[in-house]
């Protein structure tokens, strides 16, 4: 028989402390649709998608109501359009973002993610075209996520793509400037991309995978800022044990639903990512979590000390409770999606430098930061180019989001609205990285890549 | 199969009556039943039969649901898995 104090404490985390499942992604291999021939490489691949995720949207509904548990998003990943579309010209790219948006609005889904390229060492001629045309891709879309790798600890950095996806950036955000720039939102620059990712803006099927599959994310900093607080004032070693035992509890929530999904869809299950992924909501803040282990504000000092702790339980806790656990996994900082974290930006407790710090020891990167509009696209790379070493030289997934908001400078704010939320846009260093940037070529892969 | 229903909110006279007869309505059996208080909400648990209910899980869920918003009361029923999953190893 349930034991009463459990039910509650599953009611309690899904009513007032935000616990839901933030993704169902299935991901889906493209590599069948190739062809030389433009037509019918757009029908294939709206077949393709539209015909493997046609219930996805149905089945994830299904399960909330039987499970009692709210779904947020239902996404698709697709294999990076560089490699279906080889050697397409920027144009056809174009009108290939335009095809994945059509299929996502015939299946009902929120995001479509994998208009990306993979560049780590090299472009092809179709990773570059495709880069090209990002910009217009992303301002012409409302769905269609797109994500770049330009190094890996493996390879090192390509600094040519770094320099490149700066100026990608601001003439993204050129293009989108009467939204507030919000096509940046929607592009994201990767080290160590994770080929299972179900998360959004970086979500792609890799290369590796199967036909189709069903990755899962769950949520929830509120339960973790919750127990927290509710286990009072404690050492470390007891507060450790507190975020492990209740990333436990939620990843089993992603297993039982990735499990069903992946039995009803008749897809096999790839993994579960257990990030705990903020919303503006008040009560779902990761900065919260910070902040209730007994810091003043994030972004104080100690804050990367505490993060640290917190992605660690955070793995420690969720990997016994699933059988494969993938994608990102640990603790997301996004500035604009995070109310704890906006009001730490808004009072100058926390600064980019700080949240770069922070990234070293987090799950991801720089993510959903608005910065001025008029910031260099030079300067822009050289965020880009910090963040990425920082990946590479430790060995783990890096990426940058930023949004240069074009209009407006330091002191404005910007309202992205729903899952996106709003952000005091960021001051930058004043000093040009320019000299730096211009050099291009490769940053050599680091001694600790050479492991055989 | 079996689901929870629990019902969360001030506390009124006939909240019991009124889940019940709907379970009987819609022929969801029930196996325990159990009450509590706890972080200022009266909480009620029904552990319940679905196999021989006579409609589907959706309805069932949507007509209790509704039932609770008329009262005031957070009302929801859940597969019992979710529950096991969680709190079992």
């Amino acid at each position: 028989m349930l034991n009463t104090n459990d039910i509650l404490e599953t009611i309690n985390m899904i009513r007032q402390e935000n616990l839901d499942i933030r993704t169902i992604t299935m991901g889906i291999s493209l590599l069948d649709c190739i062809s030389d021939d433009q037509k019918r490489l757009e029908t294939k691949i709206y077949d393709k998608i539209t015909k493997s995720a046609k219930d996805l949207v149905a089945t994830a509904l299904e399960l909330e109501r039987t499970y009692g548990i709210p779904i947020i998003n239902k996404r698709v990943s697709v294999t990076p359009i560089s490699l279906v579309g080889a050697d397409f010209g920027p144009e056809e790219y174009v009108r290939l973002a335009g095809v994945l948006e059509k299929a996502a609005n015939e299946l009902g889904i929120n995001f479509i993610g994998g208009f990306g390229a993979l560049v780590q060492k090299g472009m092809t001629k179709g990773a570059k075209n495709l880069i090209e045309a990002i910009p217009e891709a992303l301002s012409t879309t409302t769905k269609v996520c797109s994500s770049v790798n330009v190094a890996s600890t493996k390879v090192g950095i390509n600094m040519d793509a770094v320099k490149r996806m700066g100026e990608i950036m601001r003439e993204t955000a050129i293009l989108t400037k009467d939204q507030d720039s919000i096509g940046c939102a929607k592009l994201v620059v990767f080290a160590n991309i994770p080929e299972d990712n179900p998360f959004m803006a970086g979500a792609m099927h890799g290369m590796g995978e199967s036909d189709t599959v069903i990755n899962v994310g769950v949520s929830g900093p509120g339960v973790v800022a919750s127990a927290i607080k509710r286990e009072g004032f404690c050492d470390f070693s007891r507060l450790a044990d507190t975020i492990k035992k209740t990333a436990f509890k939620i990843t089993r929530v992603g297993q039982l639903i990735a499990y069903e999904a992946s039995k009803r869809l008749n897809t096999p299950y790839g993994i579960i990512d257990l990030s705990l992924a903020p919303t503006p909501a008040v009560g779902d803040s990761v900065a919260h979590i910070l902040e209730n282990m007994g810091l003043e504000k994030c972004g104080t000092h100690g804050t990367t000390a505490a993060l640290a702790m917190l992605n660690d339980a955070v793995k420690k806790g969720g990997v016994m409770a699933s059988s494969h656990v993938g994608g990102l996994s640990g603790a997301f900082i996004p500035v604009s999606e995070d109310a704890g974290m906006i009001s730490a930006a808004e009072c100058g407790a926390l600064t980019i430098e700080k949240l770069e710090a922070m990234t070293a020891v987090c799950s991801v990167g720089l993510d959903m930061i608005a910065v001025p509009g008029n910031t260099p696209a030079s300067t822009l790379s050289g965020i880009i180019a910090d963040e990425i070493a920082i990946g590479v030289i430790n060995n783990k997934t890096t990426a940058v989001r930023l949004i240069p908001v074009i209009g407006k400078d330091v002191g404005e704010s910007v309202e992205f609205g729903g899952l996106l939320g709003h952000a005091p846009i960021m001051p930058l260093n004043k000093y040009s990285s320019e000299e730096f940037i211009k050099r291009g070529g490769r940053i050599p892969a680091p001694i600790h890549s050479l492991r055989n | 199969m079996k689901a929870v229903i629990t019902v969360i909110g001030k506390d009124s006279v006939g909240i019991i009556a009124t889940v019940s007869a709907e379970c009987a309505k819609y022929g969801v059996n029930i196996i325990d039943i159990t009450q509590s208080v706890i972080q200022d909400y009266f909480a009620m648990i029904m552990l319940v039969e679905i196999d021989n209910m006579n409609t589907n899980f959706g309805n069932f869920k949507a007509e209790l649901e509704g039932v609770g918003k008329e009262k005031n009361l957070d009302i929801r029923v859940m597969h019992e898995d979710i529950f096991n999953t969680m709190h079992r190893i």
